[in-house]
Order: C-alpha cells, then structure tokens, then sequence
C-alpha cells in the first residue's frame, strides 16, 4: 500500500533533522495561524497562488528563491564548520550526512534558488520592459511556477522523510546507480529535478514567444532593452539544452527503477555517456544564470551614471556569442577522462574563446561609466563588487580551460573557489542587484539602501575570505567534497573560510532585514515610489505606476528609439497618452489549474520516490483530466472596463501632478 | 506620425487579441517541438554509443522483423497523410469532413501502436528485454519515447473530436488543429530517422 | 549614511580591495609551498609553469581592470563635478576595437600554450628516459580502484600492494588503470596530472618522479562514503630501496588470486597498507573483461578480444 514508505524512514534518532522539523513546524504554525487570524485565506489563494498575473507569479519565485537561498546556506554553514573542524577528526558530521548536505546545497543552489530567482526577474521585468501586458500564455507561467516549487518541495520533504542523494549535484554514476545508492536519495533527486526542469523549459518557450510576438509597436530587434536580449540568450540555451538535462536524468531513473543498462558498470553501460549528457546541460546552464545578470547590470549601470549603455550592439552581439558558443564547451568538464590531445584542446580553446565577449561586456560597463555621474545606490555597490570579483572569476576560469593546467586543477577546491567566484559574483550579485533595482517597480516602495550597502559589504569581504583560501588550498592538492582530512596547512585556510561564511551571513541577515523593513516602512513617504519612475530610468517598465497597474500599461506604448522611456521624457512625449480615450482591456482570468497541476505532480514524485504504484498511476490520470478539462474551459478572460482603466490612470496621473507640485 | 500607429494599434487591439494569440500558440507550440526534437536527438546520440553493447545477449540482427517493421511505418506515414485531408477540410470548413479523416488517422495510429506493441512482447519474449543489455535499454527507451508520444498523440486527437462535435469548428478550433497536425507530423519524420537508423542500418 | 561617512567608505573601499587583491596574489603565487607549486617531477613542473605564465599573462588584463574600475568609479562619482561629464556618448569605434581586439590578442596567446601543451602533457604519451638516466627502461604499474582503496599491480615483478604505491627515482612510469568498483581520479598532486577510473575501461597515465620522497595521492573524484580516506603514499626510492621495498614485498605471506582478490575486493575504509608477493598475471585484464562480457584490449593489435584467447589458460575459470 505505501510501497518502500514505512515509520523508519523518518530519521527521528539525527537530533539535528529533529530540531530543524521543529523549527519548520513552529515557524510553518506561526505563518498558517497568522493567515488564519487575519482572514487571508482567501485573497492568498485566489489573488497569489491561482494567480496568472506576471507581476505575482515573479514576486512568489523570488520568494520561493529566497526560501531555497536560506536553506542552501543553511548547508554551506553546517559543511564550511564540518571541514573547519575534521582536521585529524571526523567533525561532527558523518560522511552519510555531509555528503546529502553537498549534494543538497548544489542542487538547492541552482535549480531552485538560482533558476528560480532567474525566472522571477524575468517574470517582474520582461513584459513590462517591452511594453506588454501579460506573457504569451499566462497559465502555462503559472503552471511552470508550481512545477518548479512542486519540485523545492520535494527536496526539502526529503530532509524528514527518508534521506536525500549522497552522488553530488549532478548524480554521477556509477555511485548513483542502484548498486552503490540503493536508497531513496538519488530517486528524491530525479523527481525534484525532472519536475522543477519541465517548469524551466515551460518558461523558455513563454518568454521567448513574448518576446518575439509581444513587443510594443516600434520595438525593433535592436531597440530591444539589454535585460530583454539577455533573456532571449538565456530562453534560446534552455529550450536547446534542458531536453539534455531530462534525457540523463530519464535514463538514470530508467536505470534504477527498471533495471536498465545504460550508466551501469555492467550490461555494456557507459558512464561517459551520462557526463557527456549532463555536462552538455549543465555548462550552458552556467550561462543561462550568468546572461541575464550580465542584462541587470547593463540596465543598472547607465540609470545611476546618468548616460546610455556604451556599446549596445556589441552587447547584443556578445550575448549572442556567448549563447552559441556555450553549447560547444562541455567537454571541458572532463578533460581528465583521457581523451586525445585533440579533442582537449579543441574543447580548451573553444572555452577560453567565451572569454572574449565576457571580456567585452565587462569594459562596455567600464566605459558607459567613464565620464558618467555615477550615483552610489545599493544596486551600484553590487555591479561594481561583481566586476572586481567576476574578473578574478573569468581568469581562474581560463586556467581551468587549459587542459594541461586543468589535469592538476581539476576537481579541486580551486574548482570549487573559482564556481562560486561566477555563481555568487556573477549570478547572485547581479540577481540582489536586480531585486534592488526592481524592487519599487514591483511593490511600490524602496528598500532601504543603507541596508541593501551594507549586504553588500558583508558578501563582498565574506566572499573573499571564504574562497580565496579554497583557492590557496586547491593548489595545495586539496580534492573537493572531503568529509575529513589530516593535513595541517589546509586546516588553517579552511578556519578562515569558516569565518568567511559567517561575514556572509552576516550579508544574508542584512538582507532579510532590508526586506522585512522594507514592507513595514512600506508607508513611509521616503519609501514610497509614487512617480512609478523612482531612479530616472531608461526603459519601459519606470513609464507606468509602482506597483504597475493588473494591465501593466493602459496604452501599449509606442517606441521610437533605443532607451524609450528616455527618449520620450527627453523630447516630452507623454509615453502614457493620457489624453487619448481609454478602451476596454481583456485579461487573463486566473486559474487555479496550475496549482493542482504542481501538486499532483508533487504527490507524483513522492509516490514515485517510495514506489507508491498505484498513487502514481493516480496522479497520472489526475493529470491528464485536469488538461483536458481545462482545454474545454472556455471563458479563460475578463474585461477591465474603461471606466475602471481610466479611474486608475488619473490618479496616478493626479499623484504624478502632485508629486511634480512639490 | 509614430503615435498615430500607436492610437490604431490600441484601437484595434480588443478586435486582433484573439488572432494574436492563434499565432502565439502556434509559435510556442513550434519551439516546444524544436525542444522535443532534441530529446530525441539525445535518445539517438544515446543509442548510437550503445549500438554494439549486447552483453552476451541476443543481437538486434537476429531480432528484427523487417517486415513488420515495414508495415507499422506505412501505418504511420498513411496517418499523416490523412491527417493532411482533414486540415484541407478543416480550411473548406467542414466538420464532418475533418472528422471523418481524424478518425481515419486515429485508427491507423493506433494499428501502429498496437504492431509496435506486439513487437515489443515477442521481443521481451525471446529474450532481448531492455535490462538484459544496455543496447536494448536504448533501443526500448527510444522507440518506447515515441511510442508514448504517439499515445499521447492518440488522445489528444480524441479529445479534439469530442471538441469538435460538441463545440463545432470554431476559431477556437483552428490552431489546435493546426498544432496536432504540427506534431502528428513531427512523430512521422522522427519515425522515418528511427526506422533508417536504428531498423535498417542494423540489418545493413 | 551621512556625507561623510560616506566619503569615508568610498575612500576606504578601493583601498580594502586593493589590499585583499594584493595579499591574496601574494600569497598565492609566492606560496612555495604549496605542492602544487613543489613539484617532484618533469610533468607536474611544466603544469606549474604553465599555470603561472598563462596567470601572469591574465593577471596582465585583469589588475589594470580593477585598478581601471576603481578609477573610474572614484572619479566619475556624482558629487566630483570636475570630471567630465558625456550624458550622450555611447559609441567609440577605437575603443571598440580595443576591447575585443585586447581578449582576443590574450586568447591567441593562450590557444597557442593550450595546443603545445596539451599535447607535450598529453597524459597518454610515454615519457623519455631522463637525461641523467639514458638507459632506464620504464616501470609499469597497472592501477585499480576498489572501495575505497587502491590496488597497484607491478606486472614485471609479479607482485602487488594496496595503499601504497613505490616507485624507482628518474625513471618513466607507465600506469595502466581502471576501476572494479566506482569511478575515482588518480593524482599524485606533486607529480603531475590525474586522470579518471572507470570500470569496464582503461585509462593511461605518465607520470615520472626526479627526486626522493613521500608524496600524497588520492582519488579526486567522489566515489561514496570512503571517499575520504581513499588516499595512498607515493614513495619515490633510489634503485637500492626500490629493489629493497620489491624483496619485502616478495617477502609477504600473501597472494592474490580468486579468492583473497574476492576479499579485498569488499567494501572498506581506511584500509591498511598490504603486499602480495605473487599476482594472478591476467588479474587486471580480467577485471576490465569482466565489465566487457569477457573483451579485453589486445595489447598488440588494439583489436578487442576474448580474454581466453589473449592468456594462457589459467585465469579463464575466473570469470563469472
């Protein structure tokens, strides 16, 4: 009836798990009861979680984001203490456990922290920055949210009930094929990913359609802002790559649940086969994170230097090439497998060749700031930390690409050192400095900067002190993911990346708090963004109020340059067109399919996990009704009347009036 | 002059809504199937470096049967073209029409179905199962996924008849159509790649 | 923030990251210690050299950058109005040129030191006798990974240890290897580069040790929960303590054959070092057959064939 699924599977005897199911159940009963008190229920699920408006959808993946961040960094702590402390001891966590945390921690990090803090930018951002009022197919965003979250939430169900993968973030075979991890772990592993990976090449195929049919009247291709065109780059990699993804995976459940051969020692399987797959995703995912930073920053830099990006189309081109060729680099993963000289250095010089365009973003940031007037806000602190850190990034990135210097630098904690140098300086940076840029846009108020600088700080020296000494430790023969070690010199390097962590929680605190604040001061006349234009920006998205309006715009605006908004503003056309009647607007209606869609698929993947038979073949068919029963809805849109449109506009406009009058 | 553009497009805007989002599912339709396109691509790269791992066990030369083989792509490509005559009737308007070629295709989906099945159990029946090697892992695993794909083929074609008849060929109709045409002829052209390369050149 | 705080901290933050910048540098190119930086053989020599001129060459680029940045933003900031200010200019050509023309110019270079080499360091190609050592012949060593320890082969002197592997000074050593249980990566970091483990597979190595030593291996790709302690020492002797260690091997009351290789072959951790005196001679190809259905590599022809045909017949009952 319950399949493998029995009492023992809950890990009551680890005190640790115990404590933290306490922590999630007082803080889950707090949150529960407090949406009881007030009487939310209602407006939380019919105006969030049935939602298909873009706005909410991106604001409940940063949420979701921010979640995973804190329990991914939950694992960097308990894995940063393990390994300052298993010097000539075996710390405080067993090999058993550590190695769920770091395998935990990598596929946290990037599929549901990274992707999903990614997909909310892109949901906050990309309609409003070309001039449209929803996605090509609201629902199927909708429904790509909770696929994603179906799958965090089975990641972290795996914390209480059974254990999570031991094989890494990438689930190697042979150590995750059914002879070396008979548990449920890897299974936990290729549910949460298949499911969350669906959702991601949902969003792909949304975006893109967006963009490419969407844009307002006169947007042409290089009028597109860069944020947009990075989006485009990053939908491209992850509708070519993430079918990759899947087929690995795939293939690695069929392994384990049907007893096939394809990555196993026997049966003529063939584990090259596996890392080719895999890496063929997962290089150009690094890409799909980093590309739509690299858009953050080129809209943040010339907004505070108060002067147009430097260098458009090179931006435009470098993204672009940056696209192509991540798909042609992957073997650069595995350069150690003893491949020909050849093939190395094709796939070495094919890498450093990606060096080029990133190099060339990096001096078009420089140069739209030379001879600008540079306003020091708190997301100016995160570009300027990110081109500091992510050079030092790019170079040990080259290093690694040589393959000659990548048969002693492989796999070690200089590998380790220089990935978190681009995912956190690049990605994270880029992602914190978006949220801050954006954030008035999206809730109507600003955070605090004081707070958002002083994050900054924390991450930025926490950075440096965590991994420049895995670097100096990865030149001293240090191998990644130990459990324990016996030499001294390393020892003394991994203490001071302890202390590291810990400046960086310091950042993750300020963090929160900038949040926290930030909606209790939302009030606050120095907080509030009434102009809905709080920065002077340069693209669509600062012409409409803050918070937008559920139609985002009630004139589809018309373009007639590069940086429209700026445009316009400069010449006094009025982007709004106040003056000109207003129509009736047809709206998405919002769904609640998407979410039973992501929960059944939850329930899928338990069941799945604990070879629940007959649950699967349940929520299969639950499935598929619910498709087929959506696709004969036939009312799926409602009408903004223009009465209501125009009520809206003119008091913004009033406020706008007023705000002018001060 | 530009804002005049901008006036007429907001004009018309309620009125082209409906078209525009023909188009858009059209053209994400069309990327999801670029996307799908590359899974199999990955399911034959898959096969392709398994082609020569039987293990000791049978080989795809003495398993196939080419000429059943034979007839389940005829079955295939004959569906594909009817389908083709109920999108020619769908475009003159005609309901009964398009049915009538819809079912015609359903039916010949589902007698390639059924060969593939039956080929599959005479297969598992003398001893090539897909856990005896891992090329027969590839080989199942590929025909299997398109298999799955023309079930799923199957229903969703069901489901636009009963669509069909209780809500006629509406607008609403026309791109869905379009997409299952658009995908019903996708699982052809991923067929004839399985049939060259995996059935025929195992027999050259 | 006041203005002068502020000030302060715009002040201070080049300065804090130019000596975070410094220091590191310092710290990692100085760092002599560091073994990747003591190498003890011609391979891991040229790796080090190449790390550090392909890093001088980037370091090149990417200090005047963040000096570049750190100027710029100083100078640009919004309350120094002497700078100038451009709120038009978008567009250079020169400079255009000057930044894709300056990667690419530092690529060229460094394609350049990829494909020599990549090929000079080609872990597959066999190394020369050493010049003070003309007439050395090479030792081979056939490597094998088990849970989670290593077994070292010695074909030429029928005799095998675990855990440690001992190897003559100045002369070539040529490492066959593969795995019968998980796949690993064997390094000896002081000696040069790694390459992976896998069953079913065999992967070359040439690594050659010029000076006398204890020097860590270990396996560097995750193998499950031994992966820790999958260490070994290398131990680089002159003839004399080579020919020595081969005697004291000789010596061992035990033997690898079906049955204790059966039982090395369980799963353990840490486990101690030991030596076989006597080694089933077919003992490292029938684990790669084994994985092969019984195929295995002619060493002469590259043709994959049954075992029992490339052996005598004695190990043929061996497989399972």
């Amino acid at each position: 009836m319950l399949g493998k699924l029995s009492l023992s599977a809950i890990p009551y005897h680890v005190p640790i798990l115990v404590g933290t199911f306490i922590g999630v159940v007082i803080v889950g009963l707090a949150v529960l009861g407090a949406i009881t008190y007030f009487g939310k229920w209602g407006v939380l699920f019919r105006n969030w979680l049935f939602s298909v408006d873009h706005k909410r959808i991106g604001i409940m993946y940063i949420v979701l984001a921010l979640v995973m961040l804190f329990r991914g960094f939950a694992d960097a702590i308990m894995m940063r203490l393990q390994q300052a402390m298993a010097y000539n001891s075996p710390g405080y966590l067993p090999p058993s456990h550590y190695d769920q945390i770091f395998t935990a921690h990598g596929t946290i990090m990037i599929f549901f922290m990274a992707m999903a803090f990614m997909q909310g930018l892109f949901n906050l951002i990309v309609p409003l920055q070309i001039g449209a009022r929803d996605v090509a197919f609201p629902f199927i965003n909708s429904l790509s949210f909770w696929l994603t979250t179906a799958g965090a939430i089975l990641v972290n169900i795996s914390l209480f009930i059974g254990d999570f993968s031991t094989a890494g973030w990438l689930a190697y075979p042979p150590v995750s094929e059914l002879q070396f991890s008979p548990g449920v772990g890897v299974d936990y592993y290729i549910w949460a990913v298949q499911i969350s990976g669906i959702g991601t090449l949902l969003t792909a195929v949304n975006f893109i359609t967006t963009v490419v049919k969407m844009r307002a009247p006169g947007m042409t291709w290089m009028r597109i802002p860069v944020f947009t065109w990075t989006v485009i780059a990053s939908c491209i990699m992850i509708f070519t790559t993430f079918p990759a993804l899947t087929v690995a995976v795939a293939e690695l459940a069929l392994d384990r649940y049907c007893g096939m051969h394809f990555f196993t020692n026997d049966g003529g399987g063939n584990v090259m086969l596996y890392l080719n797959l895999i890496w063929a995703w997962g290089h150009p995912e690094v890409y799909i994170l980093v590309i739509p930073a690299f858009g953050v920053f080129s809209e943040v830099v010339p907004v505070f230097c108060r002067k147009p990006l430097f260098g458009y189309a090179t931006m435009v081109y470098a993204s672009l090439a940056i696209t192509t060729l991540s798909l042609l680099v992957w073997v650069h993963h595995f350069f150690t497998m003893g491949a020909g000289a050849n093939v190395n250095t094709f796939f070495g010089i094919m890498t450093m060749i990606i060096a080029i365009p990133t190099g060339v973003k990096v001096f078009n940031w420089l140069f739209t700031m030379y001879r600008g007037r540079i306003e020091f806000t708190a997301p100016m602190y995160w570009t300027i930390g990110f081109m500091i850190v992510f050079v030092i990034g790019g170079m040990t990135g080259v290093m690694l690409a040589i393959p000659a210097s990548d048969f002693v630098l492989h796999n070690s904690e200089f590998l380790v050192a220089h990935f978190h140098n681009t995912i956190i300086g690049g990605v994270y940076f880029g992602y914190v400095a978006g949220m801050n840029f954006w954030a008035p846009k999206v809730t109507g108020f600003k955070m605090s900067q004081k707070l958002g600088k002083a994050a900054f700080l924390f991450w930025f020296f926490g950075f440096f002190l965590s991994f420049i000494p895995l670097y100096i430790t990865g030149f001293d023969g240090m191998v990644r993911r130990l459990n324990h070690y016996d030499n001294p010199n390393w020892h003394f390097w991994l203490q001071i990346a302890c202390v590291g962590v810990f400046c960086i929680l310091c950042g993750v605190v300020c963090q929160l708090l900038q949040i926290f604040l930030g909606i209790l001061n939302a009030k606050k006349p120095e907080n509030v963004d009434v102009t809905g234009d709080p920065w002077g920006g340069r693209s669509l998205e600062w012409s409409t109020s803050s918070p937008a309006p559920a139609y985002n715009f009630a004139h589809i605006p018309v373009v007639q340059s590069r940086d429209a908004f700026a445009y316009n503003k400069e010449h006094g056309i009025d982007t709004r067109r106040t003056d000109e009647p207003y129509q009736d607007i047809l709206m998405p209606k919002n769904t609640s399919a998407g979410f039973w869609h992501g929960m059944f698929a939850l329930v899928l993947g338990f069941a799945a996990v604990w070879h629940i038979w007959w649950l699967v073949i349940v929520t299969v068919i639950l499935n598929l009704v619910l498709a087929i029963g959506y696709s004969f809805k036939e009312d799926k849109e409602y009408v903004i009347p223009s009465s209501e449109v125009e009520r809206i506009e003119k008091e913004h406009s009033r406020k706008l009036m007023t705000q002018v009058a001060e | 002059m530009a804002e005049n553009t901008g006036t007429m497009t907001a004009n018309t805007s309620q009125n082209v809504h409906e078209h525009e989002h023909e188009n858009h599912s059209f053209f994400g339709f069309w990327m999801y199937l670029m996307s799908d396109c590359i899974v199999f691509g990955c399911l034959f790269t898959s096969y392709a470096v398994l082609r020569n791992q039987f293990a000791g066990g049978p080989t795809s030369k003495e398993m196939f049967e080419l000429s059943r083989v034979a007839i389940e792509t005829a079955l295939l490509l004959t569906s594909s073209l009817t389908f083709g005559f109920a999108m020619l009737q769908a475009r003159h308007n005609s309901k009964n029409g398009t049915l009538l070629w819809m079912v015609v295709s359903a039916i010949l989906g589902l007698g390639f179905l059924i060969l593939e099945i039956q080929e599959f159990i005479a297969f598992v029946q003398h001893g090539a199962s897909p856990t005896v090697s891992a090329y027969w892992s590839a080989f199942f695993t590929l025909v299997g996924t398109h298999g799955l794909h023309v079930t799923l083929g199957l229903i969703w074609m069901i489901v636009l008849m009963i669509q069909l008849v209780t809500k006629g060929l509406n607008k609403k109709m026309m791109p869905r159509l379009a997409c299952m045409s658009l995908f019903w002829h996708f699982l052809d052209i991923v067929w004839i790649c399985v049939f060259s390369f995996v059935y025929l050149l195992s027999m050259a | 923030m006041s203005e002068s705080t502020r000030h302060r901290m715009k002040k201070l933050l080049p300065k804090i990251t130019l000596s975070v910048v410094g220091l590191t540098s310092t710290l990692m190119l100085g760092g002599c210690n560091l073994v990747l930086f003591d190498p003890k053989g011609p391979i891991g020599q040229s790796e080090k050299h190449l790390i550090m001129m392909c890093a001088g060459a980037m370091l090149c680029i990417v200090i005047p950058v963040i000096l570049a940045t750190l100027f710029v933003v100083r100078r640009y900031r919004a309350s120094n109005k002497n700078a100038t200010y451009s709120p038009k200019w978008d567009f250079s050509l020169p400079i255009e040129i000057c930044m894709w023309g300056i990667p690419m110019c530092l690529i060229a270079f460094l394609a350049y030191q990829t494909f020599v080499s990549c090929h000079e360091l080609d872990p597959y190609k066999p190394i020369a006798a050493p010049a003070d050592n003309p007439n050395v012949k090479p030792i081979n060593v056939q490597v094998v990974a088990l849970n989670w320890k290593w077994l070292f082969i010695y074909p030429e002197y029928g005799i095998a240890s675990v855990n440690q592997l001992v190897v003559p000074v100045n002369t070539p050593i040529a490492f066959r290897l593969t795995s019968d249980a998980t796949m690993n990566s064997f390094w000896i970091p002081q000696l040069g580069s790694q390459v992976y483990v896998m069953a079913g597979m065999q992967t070359q190595l040439h690594l050659l040790a010029n000076s006398q030593g204890d020097y860590l291996g270990e396996s560097n790709n995750y193998s499950g929960t031994g992966y820790s302690d999958m260490k070994f020492r290398t131990l680089v002797k002159d003839d004399k303590g080579f020919q020595d260690w081969i005697e004291k091997v000789r010596a061992s009351s035990q033997e690898l054959n079906n049955d204790t290789y059966a039982k090395l072959h369980e799963d353990s951790i840490k486990n101690p070092v030991e030596y076989y005196a006597h080694v089933e001679p077919v003992l490292f190809d029938t684990i790669i057959a084994k994985y092969n259905n019984g195929m295995v590599m002619d060493k002469a022809t590259g043709q994959m064939i049954h075992i029992s045909s490339n052996q005598s017949g004695e190990m043929k009952h061996a497989e399972e």
